[in-house]
């Protein structure tokens, strides 16, 4: 080694580099900082055999305690719902009537329910469920498709013209679109449609479009307009509509119909938050 | 001459210097990326899975191009909260044709990655189109704009391409046909529709913006939207074969 200066102020040897007659100074690493260098190195080499890490031919080290994220996940998710289903036991298989006369398992539908509300139904159905135009508000007690639990049910697992084999489909014919209903007739049944609900407005074409109503439109919206939840053909006597109020919006579906479009939620939520959302639905006020 | 003494030569020549951390750069870099190429296991065997249609292709450059991976991720980590909110973790195979990956790295808005049916074609055009419409509280900015641009489908037989070039197994069929493809499935009446289904398994075929015979920049993404996530299906997917 070769001869090394010493420097007399901090009695430090130098690193003999010299910039301007200015030399630096070989101060050593503080010890606790070089200790803990070391212990990291030693951290790393009981990694090595704890952890998975090292990449092999056809597959890599997978450490003593076999660490998994994906399978961790899984086991984490399950007991999730093993712990929140403690005091629910035997929900899964329990019939829906069931599930709403028993205290703690509607306590835990209800709260499961209004969770995956949030997430999957809100962007819809409003946050308080109240609907929108071509959305329906779920706290009414006017259905399309029928407010008993089994109803809800059915409608939530496979959807409205989901697409889903089993979904529920129905098309009202376009009128106004395929000719099949002149403009002057649309705009007579229109008034008719409106009179159902406000029987104060007498529009021109009521009487004569009370007969076009019974030929056309009867066969799904019922003989008395009150609608028909096997086709999902809406009540037109309330004051309730799913595409607004007032003739031109009743010409409009009459003469191109809007459909509204419903996904079907089995497969993508698990069978327990599909019943809890049919338990929560129903209780919103209008279950039947 | 001590060990510490010949690391002078790296302290007083810069290129010699610059070569040793080259080369500990590549140690790190071929140990960690290079197993990734040859492990079977780095990606999933899955069933399902297809290169995206040409429309959908488009929607995919439109969502790069409109910076919706700043807001949105499209990758549910496996961990529980994100399988209980968003559904099955998102597998490596499931962006196997993506070039590039759309993972992102910031979530101001919900994860994208199984969106597709998860709403209808309806409320996604309501909501591109203004979100506050649908969705009262929204902070994403709406793109109004995109139902009124018409789709130009003029390079898209490139990208789709050069997404072959680059691995993706694009059939010489499915090349060549790239715009009747697009035109077939914004149309479910369109006379090509069913060789646009045998091309394309389990796509389908509609007027994705509700604007009959106008395809515009809409339909791309809304098509794009709807395809995300549901490919692979998970009742026949075995978790047990593909834990690593
Ligand atoms: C993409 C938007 C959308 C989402 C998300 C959605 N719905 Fe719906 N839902 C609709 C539409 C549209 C209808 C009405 C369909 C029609 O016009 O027949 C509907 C109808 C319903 C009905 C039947 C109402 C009746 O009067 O018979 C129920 C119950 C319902 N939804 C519950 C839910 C629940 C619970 C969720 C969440 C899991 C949900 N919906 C998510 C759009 C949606
Ligand atoms: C094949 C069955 C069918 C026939 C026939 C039919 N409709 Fe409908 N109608 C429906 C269905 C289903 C809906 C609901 C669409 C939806 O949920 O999106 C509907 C919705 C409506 C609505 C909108 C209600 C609202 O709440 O906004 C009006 C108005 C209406 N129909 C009027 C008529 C008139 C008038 C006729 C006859 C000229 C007629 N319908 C014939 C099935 C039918
Ligand atoms: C400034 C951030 C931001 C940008 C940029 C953005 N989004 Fe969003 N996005 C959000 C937020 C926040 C939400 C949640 C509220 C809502 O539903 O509007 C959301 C929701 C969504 C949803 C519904 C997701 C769900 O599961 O409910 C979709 C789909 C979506 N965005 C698509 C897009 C697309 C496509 C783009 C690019 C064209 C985009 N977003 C750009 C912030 C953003």
């Amino acid at each position: 080694m070769a001869q090394q200066e010493l420097d007399h102020l901090s009695g430090q040897t130098t690193t003999g580099h010299e910039w301007d007659g200015l030399k630096e100074l070989n101060t050593p690493l503080p010890k606790w900082w070089l200790y803990v260098f070391y212990a990291c190195i030693v951290w790393s080499i009981g990694y090595y055999f704890v952890y998975p890490s090292w990449p092999l031919i056809s597959g890599y080290t997978s450490g003593i305690v076999g660490a998994q994220m994906r399978s961790g996940a899984l086991a984490d998710y399950d007991n999730g719902v093993k712990a929140r289903l403690a005091n629910a036991a035997g929900l899964a298989e329990a019939p829906l009537e069931k599930i709403k006369s028993t205290p703690a398992y509607l306590e835990f539908a209800m709260a499961n329910g209004k969770a995956a509300f949030g997430d999957n139904c809100a962007p819809c159905h409003g946050s308080g469920a109240t609907g929108g135009p071509g959305f329906p508000n779920l706290q009414d007690d006017d259905w399309l498709w029928g407010g008993k639990l089994a109803d809800i049910y059915q409608t939530l697992r496979f959807g409205i013209r989901s697409g889903h084999k089993d979904a529920r489909d129905s098309q009202m014919p376009a009128f106004g679109k395929d000719a099949v209903l002149k403009k002057e007739e649309i705009a007579q049944v229109a008034d008719f449609v409106v009179s159902l609900s406000d029987p104060a407005a007498k529009g021109a074409g009521v009487d004569a479009g009370k007969k076009l109503f019974a030929d056309n439109c009867a066969a799904c919206h019922g003989d008395d307009g009150k609608g028909n939840q096997e086709f999902g053909a809406p009540n037109l006597t309330d004051k309730i509509w799913l595409y607004g109020a007032g003739k031109d919006k009743i010409i409009a579906q009459v003469t191109e119909p809007k459909h509204g479009v419903m996904p079907a939620w089995e497969g993508r939520l698990d069978p327990i938050t599909i019943k809890s959302l049919a338990v929560y639905v129903h209780s919103l006020g209008g279950g039947k | 001459m001590s060990l510490m003494e010949k690391h002078a030569i790296f302290e007083k020549n810069s290129i010699v210097l610059l070569l040793g951390i080259v080369i500990m750069i590549a140690i790190g870099g071929l140990v960690e990326v290079v197993p990734l190429f040859y492990l079977k296991s780095t990606i999933e065997k899955v069933e399902g899975m297809r290169p995206y249609t040409p429309l959908e292709l488009a929607g995919r450059n439109i969502y790069i191009r409109e910076g919706c991976y700043n807001c949105h991720s499209q990758m549910i980590r496996p961990m529980r909260d994100e399988i209980e909110r968003y559904g099955h973790f998102s597998l490596a195979a499931e962006s196997m044709y993506d070039h590039p990956f759309q993972w992102g790295s910031k979530r101001n808005g919900p994860d994208l990655a199984r969106v597709g049916n998860k709403y209808s074609d309806k409320w996604h055009v309501e909501h591109m189109i203004n979100p506050r419409a649908v969705v009262p509280d929204s902070i994403m900015p709406g793109y109004p704009f995109l139902a009124k641009t018409e789709l130009d489908t003029r390079h898209l037989a490139d990208v789709v391409k050069t997404n072959a070039l680059v691995g993706v197994p694009y059939t010489e069929d499915q090349i060549a046909n790239v715009a009747v493809d697009v035109a077939a499935q914004k149309n479910p009446d369109d006379k090509n529709v069913d060789a646009f289904l045998k091309r394309y398994p389990k796509s389908v075929a509609r007027d994705f913006s509700g604007q009959p015979g106008k395809l515009t920049e809409l339909d791309a993404v809304v098509a794009y939207l709807q395809v995300l996530g549901t490919l692979v299906d998970f009742s026949l997917y075995d978790d047990k074969a593909n834990l690593r």
